[in-house]
């Protein structure tokens, strides 16, 4: 791996690719520097612009959202309709809570989403280390399998997912939505790529020596080389959780069992659709959300990207 | 064997008995022990897995097409052998053609321009702008809103009496547009909320690859005159196919399976499920869960759907890379 530190530096940023070039040794002869120059093409005005235009496009949904749960339905139908923050919103989020049980609903989800996402970091790195680092027969053959199954579309297999669980006794439990979720086949793959180049065998190999056992070395050695990655792959993993909706829906159906996504669609459900108060509900759900994609977005940016290029 | 005249110390990390050589019966044991460590370790580190997968999502993939050959419900302990019947009423019922046509017409409505502006706005993003993660981060905020959340806001924006949309349109001087009741304008209205959450993630997956492009190639293209338009169709998007091809077939993957945008465009109610009062935009996935689990739990019905979508799926992956594969050679 050329570039083993990519998780590392979280946002690989575009100058790092500029640092090298100028940097080159001697001093460059003036065609060189022109070409330079033309290369470096520094944004215009209209690219600053676009850009702005994009920024509103994305924020501007989720703002508006905000607006509406802040104000009674009234305002709504106002002309032209309202684009400030009223102040209705404390009232909204007490209606919320009274129509559903949205504070079950948030631990619901919180519960689900972090034992999924524990579980996928640890058994990908687990995965992720042999495959990257152990040495056994099939290995190519069956890191070939997981990268297959990354593209199978596994919802379709709901009907059986659903006996099974009926089966077990799980169904309208949290454990129907957690047990498809502890592996992930992107989650071992992206482990794997990472820790082959962040891992050197050198140091596997001494730890062996100092006759270490496997499961020891990955336990002081691998998890925490791993960190960096697995604090991407928690990030994609926690959001993909929360944000689960087709097999949450499918299998809970007790109010008090729902997840967050869930007691949202029973909320924008009601005969009259009530929006003052079901976009205060997708506000709720969605600002834990925006909290963490405030503290660790650059790492989600830098998974997709990392994800990009190998995968 | 050079590893055999090494273990000294016991693999599971226990200190060795004090005096510096053990008993010859002993060594044996741990030279026994570490070689199972070494040979099984990786298959234990594997297990899980492949275990937890081949359970919850290959068992009940494959098991769908047992139980599409079944007049299967879940209210009933009989499950008569049917064979392909429950495809035969599949592709007899007008509505399966019907939520097809809508999957196929939301898909490409959301797919085509979403990539393409994902491409352009990866291109603008190589630029050296200020600021590179702050207009990262903008760009994939979108991404973090759950399906349900898009659906639920963007359904009013496109909502008939109270919504912006048709607010704005109204003070541009065209007429109030009743989103959901057509069926162009509701899978519209559809494609706009996948393409809303989407464009910037890939976006973000074209910068990755186009940043991977060495820079030689855009130095000649530039030396040759090429404009930054021209560097982007004849040298970036030439060299990034593969990229482009995946996240092809990733959004095909999920544009056909579209769920939440539909079910709650419509309302989440009997509505929703149907998708509209005529059915206008029930994608797959919506008729898969009305015959499932909305009336009757027909089992043997909705896994003949499923799997059916899953051969659409699989033919549709396949038809992309071949056209994909056709242009390059054409080129």
């Amino acid at each position: 791996m050329t570039r083993p530190d990519l998780a590392a530096a979280p946002a690989p940023d575009t100058d790092s690719r500029w640092a090298g070039r100028t940097a080159l040794p001697g001093r460059p002869t003036h065609r060189a520097r022109a070409r330079m120059r033309a290369l470096r093409e520094q944004p215009g005005r209209l690219a600053y612009l676009t850009m702005v235009a994009v920024l509103f496009f994305s924020g501007f949904p989720l703002y508006y959202s905000f607006v509406v749960a802040s104000r009674d339905n009234s305002a709504l139908a106002q002309v032209p309709p309202p684009v400030l923050p009223g102040a209705n919103l404390v009232a909204n989020v007490e209606r919320v809570f009274a129509t559903v049980p949205f504070g079950t609903a948030l631990w619901n989800s919180a519960v689900v989403s972090v034992s999924v996402t524990a579980s996928v970091v640890f058994f990908s790195t687990l995965a992720g280390f042999a495959f990257a680092k152990l040495e056994f027969k099939g290995a190519k053959v069956l890191l070939l399998a997981v990268v297959a199954t990354m593209m199978v579309p596994v919802q379709l297999g709901v009907i059986p997912l659903f006996m099974l669980m009926v089966e077990l006794e799980w169904t309208d439990t949290l454990w129907a939505v957690i047990a498809p979720g502890l592996v992930s086949a992107f989650g071992v793959f992206f482990m794997t790529q990472y820790l082959r180049g962040a891992l050197p065998g050198s140091l596997i190999e001494s730890a062996r020596m100092d006759g270490a056992s496997t499961f020891r070395i990955f336990w002081q050695i691998v998890l925490p080389a791993a960190r960096p990655a697995a604090v991407v792959l928690g990030v994609l993993t926690f959001l993909t959780s929360w944000n689960d909706y087709f097999w949450p829906l499918i299998v809970l159906s007790s109010p008090e069992q729902q997840t967050v996504q869930v007691a949202l669609s029973t909320l924008s459900g009601g005969y009259v659709t009530d929006q003052a108060l079901v976009l205060t509900g997708t506000m709720l759900a969605t600002l834990p959300l925006l909290a963490v994609f405030a503290l660790l977005g650059k790492y989600m940016i830098s998974g997709i990207m990392q994800g990009a290029v190998k995968g | 064997m050079t590893i055999a005249a090494k273990p000294a110390a016991d693999p599971a990390g226990r200190s060795s008995p004090a005096a510096g050589r053990p008993r010859p019966e002993r060594r044996r044991f741990m030279h026994l022990r570490y070689r199972l460590d070494l040979k099984a370790s990786p298959y234990l580190y594997i297990a899980p897995f492949f275990a937890l997968f081949a359970v919850f999502g290959l068992f009940p993939l494959g098991y769908t097409a047992w139980v599409s050959a079944h007049d299967w419900s879940l209210l009933s302990d009989e499950h008569a052998y049917v064979g392909l019947g429950n495809y035969q009423t599949l592709l007899s019922d007008p509505y399966f053609w019907n939520a097809l046509g809508n999957t196929l017409s939301i898909l490409l409505l959301a797919t085509v321009p979403q990539l393409l502006a994902a491409l352009l706005l990866a291109h603008l993003l190589t630029l050296r702008l200020r600021g590179q993660t702050f207009w990262r981060m903008g760009m994939l905020l979108p991404n973090v809103a759950s399906v349900v959340a898009v659906a639920v806001i963007f359904s009013q924006l496109f909502g008939r009496d109270f919504g912006l949309v048709n607010w704005v349109l109204e003070s541009l001087g065209a007429g109030r547009v009743d989103w959901q009741t057509g069926s162009a304008t509701s899978h519209i209205a559809i494609a706009v909320m996948v393409a809303w959450k989407w464009t910037g993630y890939n976006a973000l997956i074209y910068l990755a690859a186009m940043q991977a492009v060495p820079r030689e190639v855009y130095e000649a293209a530039h030396l040759d005159g090429a404009s930054r338009m021209q560097q982007l169709f004849h040298v970036t998007v030439p060299m990034i196919r593969p990229t482009i091809v995946f996240t092809v077939i990733v959004s095909t993957i999920y544009g056909l399976q579209i769920f939440a945008e539909p079910q709650l465009f419509g309302g989440g109610g009997p509505n929703g499920v149907t998708g509209g009062a005529s059915r206008q935009f029930q994608t797959l996935t919506l008729y898969l869960y009305e015959h499932g689990f909305n009336r009757g739990f027909e089992f043997g019905y909705a896994s003949a759907v499923a799997w059916t979508m899953f051969l659409v799926i699989i033919v549709i992956a396949l038809l992309n890379y071949l056209f994909i594969r056709r242009i390059r050679s054409a080129s």
